[in-house]
């Protein structure tokens, strides 16, 4: 449950999640474990339609919500159920109590439910005097220590075998051992009795069917089933989100959810109750038995063209289990109720600015949890929305203004640029920025900064164009600012690769950033304008194809600037025509200029591949730069998770130095193990991080952009 | 798919989960094999805590577990399919009870049912558990042993959803979807059996036709 005041402490807290080496090595195992397991479930299916299949059904559910709402209730209440719906959470809480000081319950056992998370019902609970006891185990473990959970789907993930059987030890006051099969038997053994003595149960629901007014939930404990059979009031809370219309929908959504979740085919139990169910203890034999639909903003979420997305949710955690970031620090950091990517945005909406206001920053934008969705989310996107709409709402940092302001004007920028490169003079060396200026922080000494070229490739252009002899592509090159004003030896080196294939190339220069670093930043209306400037300095309709050597830019291009744009009537087409012409350059010259190996000398060099983000999600690109290193002469070694972020994120790294640092450690290992003399990549902000740590390092190989290292072998 | 895939895949994915699956020939064969688990097991093991305290009427009806030798529940047999099973576990010793699962908390050895459908993709098995003693005896019990009637092997869980409908539409109903035994992974992620329910899932495929 992350609640820092401010960034600075947000980050002390970070820092001691870092050093946590339990936490830090039991977070690696499962996003190794997670990833594998996940791969296993979904063998021999379609992943991607049937997460897409998901998505259309939520994404319907969600604007019925209320139609739905009406049709639940008829049929629920025919068959025994009060159904209520709770405007906000402590509505929500509040009708439970009523119903348990109603019906006389005083002890209450409650299987898993993040919806009751939300609205911190328990603490409720407890302060109407009633005993609330938690059966999931996970959740039972948390509960006892007063925490919150660190993952949604495995709340005490962050916890040892030891800690769990010190805490035993107290509950039991007998001394436990730290097996952990002899440690849930004590569980067993302690939470049996709780189902005896309660005369509530509490439950989430995983779907809510409105065809016939029946709740599904997934456990794997089994626990739901005891809490909603033994005592004799069942109350079970549930979004409003988990309307779906049939059970068809249910079900298609159940073969997603748990493999996506835990690599599991299902959960051991699924438990679907329709209406009031017989129970022997009561008078009439039958359950009493409560739905509470909570609002707590989602009807007005549902209606929003933005955000209504995040109502997709099937609350998987997926998200979290392969974002890099929660991978370094945990579910505790990385979230306040709701953990992972989802988190960041919904705290802002389910428990405010203030909790949200750190966390949201803490994202690289590396598209891993908006690849693995299983609600179809683009997540990344919604996470720079909500940090732009605090930024709006509490007004935003001066260097934040300060760059947005500079970056609306081009002719500024590129001044501020040309500037840069003589205030840097005596502190560079070789390339690099001997000692960091003031503005950045000692933490970033953990790579080396690269300093501004002396020419930018803009300057040079006119000189290096190639000549074609026949034309067979028009292509607009566009090389984003890092390449064209730090590294324009990689854009020169892919020119060079790019010759001699009947490509007529051209680069206009009323070109600028393509805008990521706003986004970042949060600075969207500027963000818009430069997207423009773009789009007017490179008339899709002059090209065929629009290259870029950074993987970054061109995914920000092609699927970011659609986005932008999708609700602008008169600019949408335009945006979408540039869109569809951007390709990567690898994909570009692999698969559209299909170079030859012919064209290269062999030398056999031991090479491997860092797959930029933005290349391999956001790109879609995963087999075209192999194939080029083994055409370009060299040995393709691949590395362990050569897919995961590098840890530079732009902006990011700035920010959170001390996780970036962290993730750049784990990257430089899986290259040590590959024994590469060379690993190349095909982003400038994956090159600035790769290379600054083994430079740092002092790494065996060298990192280059996949062009250079083509552009060295291609035979003149 | 055939039918025959589906045994197999069926096999093949409850097997995946831990789950015992054996073939039989007639529900005679399910009562001899569930008396012969019963009789190789130890007695249950489960006991409240704080059983050899002096209790409160209601809580030491869970410690009268004590009394019994072992015990088998099969709530949504029939009296004529009991007649059968009876005889087998009184010659072990062993008590058959088919209702009163609620005074047994504290845990019996094994519950025994015939579920409504198999779904071959995951190896689950799907049951009515409406009745509230059926639905106990396979929550409560250290041992679920389920007849599977091969007739009622599906593919997909889609190939239930109009059974499930049916069983939803306009009168209480509970079913439940089972796959293998309760486990759990919320301690460093080690896996676990019979958290909360059975500790072990046997599956007897029943060449029905």
């Amino acid at each position: 449950m992350q609640s820092a005041k401010d960034l600075k402490g947000y980050r002390t807290e970070l820092k001691g999640a870092l050093d946590n080496e339990f936490l830090r090595t039991s977070m690696d195992n499962f996003a190794v474990a997670y990833r594998a397991s996940r791969a296993n479930a979904f063998k021999g299916m379609d992943v991607d339609a049937m997460i897409r299949d998901v998505a259309k059904r939520k994404s319907a559910a969600i604007s019925h919500m209320d139609e739905l709402f009406e049709e639940f209730k008829e049929k629920a209440e025919k068959v025994g159920v009060k159904v209520h719906l709770a405007a906000t959470a402590y509505e929500a809480n509040e009708l439970i109590a009523k119903i348990a000081r109603d019906s006389k319950c005083k002890k209450i056992v409650k299987s898993k439910s993040m919806t009751a998370e939300e609205t911190l019902l328990n603490h409720h609970l407890e302060d109407a005097g009633l005993e609330v006891t938690e059966t999931d185990l996970g959740e039972w473990i948390i509960q006892l220590r007063h925490e919150g959970p660190t993952h949604m789907v495995m709340p005490a993930i962050h916890l040892s075998r030891y800690q769990v059987s010190d805490l035993f030890s107290d509950v039991t006051k007998k001394k436990q051992t730290a097996e952990i099969e002899k440690l849930v038997k004590v569980a067993r053994r302690e939470l049996r009795q709780k189902y005896v003595e309660a005369d509530m149960g509490i439950s989430g629901a995983n779907f809510a069917i409105a065809e016939t007014g029946t709740i599904g939930i997934a456990t794997n404990e089994g626990n739901a089933r005891l809490v909603t059979t033994l005592p004799r009031v069942h109350v079970a809370l549930a979004g409003l989100d988990k309307l779906v219309p049939s059970l068809e929908d249910a079900l298609a959504t159940l073969r997603v959810l748990p493999r996506n979740a835990t690599g599991q085919a299902i959960t051991s139990y699924v438990t679907w109750i329709t209406g009031a169910n017989e129970c022997q203890v009561t008078e009439d034999k039958n359950k009493e038995m409560h739905i509470i639909f909570l609002d707590n903003g989602r009807r007005a979420l549902a209606k929003d063209p933005d955000f209504k997305e995040v109502l997709q949710c099937v609350r998987c955690g997926a998200c979290a289990n392969v974002c890099p970031v929660y991978r370094m620090v945990g579910g505790h950091q990385m979230g306040h109720v709701y953990i992972g990517a989802i988190g960041l945005i919904l705290t802002y909406f389910f428990h405010g600015r203030e909790k949200a206001r750190n966390l949201v920053q803490n994202c690289i934008n590396c598209q891993a949890c908006e690849k693995i969705c299983a609600g179809g989310i683009d997540l990344p996107r919604l996470i720079k929305l909500v940090h732009a709409k605090i930024q709006d709402e509490e007004g935003h940092p001066l260097q934040s203004t300060l760059l947005a302001k500079l970056m609306k004007n081009r002719k500024l920028f590129h001044t501020f640029l040309r500037t840069a490169k003589v205030a840097q003079k005596p502190l560079t060396s070789n390339g690099y920025i001997r000692h960091l200026p003031q503005i950045f922080m000692k933490e970033h000494g953990f790579k080396a900064l690269p300093a501004i070229a002396k020419k930018p490739f803009r300057d040079e252009w006119k000189k290096i164009k190639p000549v074609e002899t026949r034309s067979k592509y028009k292509v607009g090159l566009f090389s984003g600012c890092v390449q064209d004003f730090v590294y324009p030896e990689q854009l020169k080196a892919g020119v060079k690769v790019i010759a001699g294939h009947g490509a007529d190339l051209d680069f206009p220069m009323e070109q600028t950033c393509c805008g990521l670093p706003l986004q970042m930043m949060g600075e969207l209306d500027t963000l818009k304008e430069v997207a423009l400037q773009n789009i007017a300095a490179m008339d899709a309709s002059k090209y065929d194809y629009i290259v870029t050597l950074c993987a970054s830019c061109a995914s920000h291009l092609k699927h970011g600037y659609p986005k932008l744009f999708a609700n602008e009537p008169g600019l949408s087409v335009k945006v979408q025509q540039f869109a569809d012409k951007v390709v990567s350059f690898s994909t570009f010259v692999n698969d559209i200029l299909q170079v030859d190996a012919a064209e290269f000398k062999h030398t056999g060099q031991k090479t491997s591949m860092h797959y930029p983000c933005h290349l391999c999600r956001g790109m879609g690109v995963v087999e075209a730069p192999a194939e080029l290193v083994e055409k370009g002469g060299m040995e393709y070694v691949p590395a362990d998770e050569a897919q995961t972020c590098c840890g530079f994120g732009g902006t990011f790294s700035a920010k959170f130095p001390e996780l970036s640092e962290q993730i750049l450690i784990k990257k430089m290992t899986d290259f040590e193990k590959t024994e590469a003399e060379v690993v190349v990549t095909e982003c400038p902000g994956c090159i600035m991080q790769l290379r600054g740590g083994a430079v740092k390092r002092g790494e065996k190989f060298v990192v280059k952009h996949i062009a250079e290292a083509l552009a060295e072998n291609k035979i003149a | 798919m055939c039918a025959m895939d589906n045994v197999a895949l069926f096999t093949e994915k409850a097997k995946l989960v831990s789950a015992v699956v054996s073939e039989i020939k007639s529900l005679e064969q399910a009562y001899e094999y569930t008396t012969e688990l019963c009789d190789q097991k130890e007695a249950c093991q489960l006991l409240l805590s704080g059983c050899e305290e002096p209790l409160s009427g209601k809580a030491e009806d869970l410690c009268q577990l004590k009394d019994w030798s072992k015990m088998i529940a099969a709530p949504g047999l029939s009296e004529e399919e009991l007649k059968k099973f009876i005889p087998l576990a009184k010659e072990k010793g062993i008590s058959l009870i088919k209702d009163g699962v609620r005074n047994h908390l504290g845990g019996i050895d094994i519950g025994f049912t015939v579920v409504d459908y198999g779904i071959a993709e995951t190896g689950t098995l799907v049951l009515d558990s409406s009745s509230e003693e059926l639905r106990l005896a396979t929550m409560i019990s250290e041992i679920h042993v389920a007849v599977l009637p091969k007739s009622k092997l599906r593919a997909t869980s889609m190939d239930v959803e109009k059974e499930l409908i049916s069983y939803m539409k306009d009168s209480p109903n509970y079913t439940a979807f089972i796959t293998g035994a309760s486990r759990t992974a919320d301690i460093e992620r080690v896996l676990a059996i019979g958290v909360h329910g059975p500790l072990e899932l046997h599956i007897l495929l029943w060449e029905d036709n």
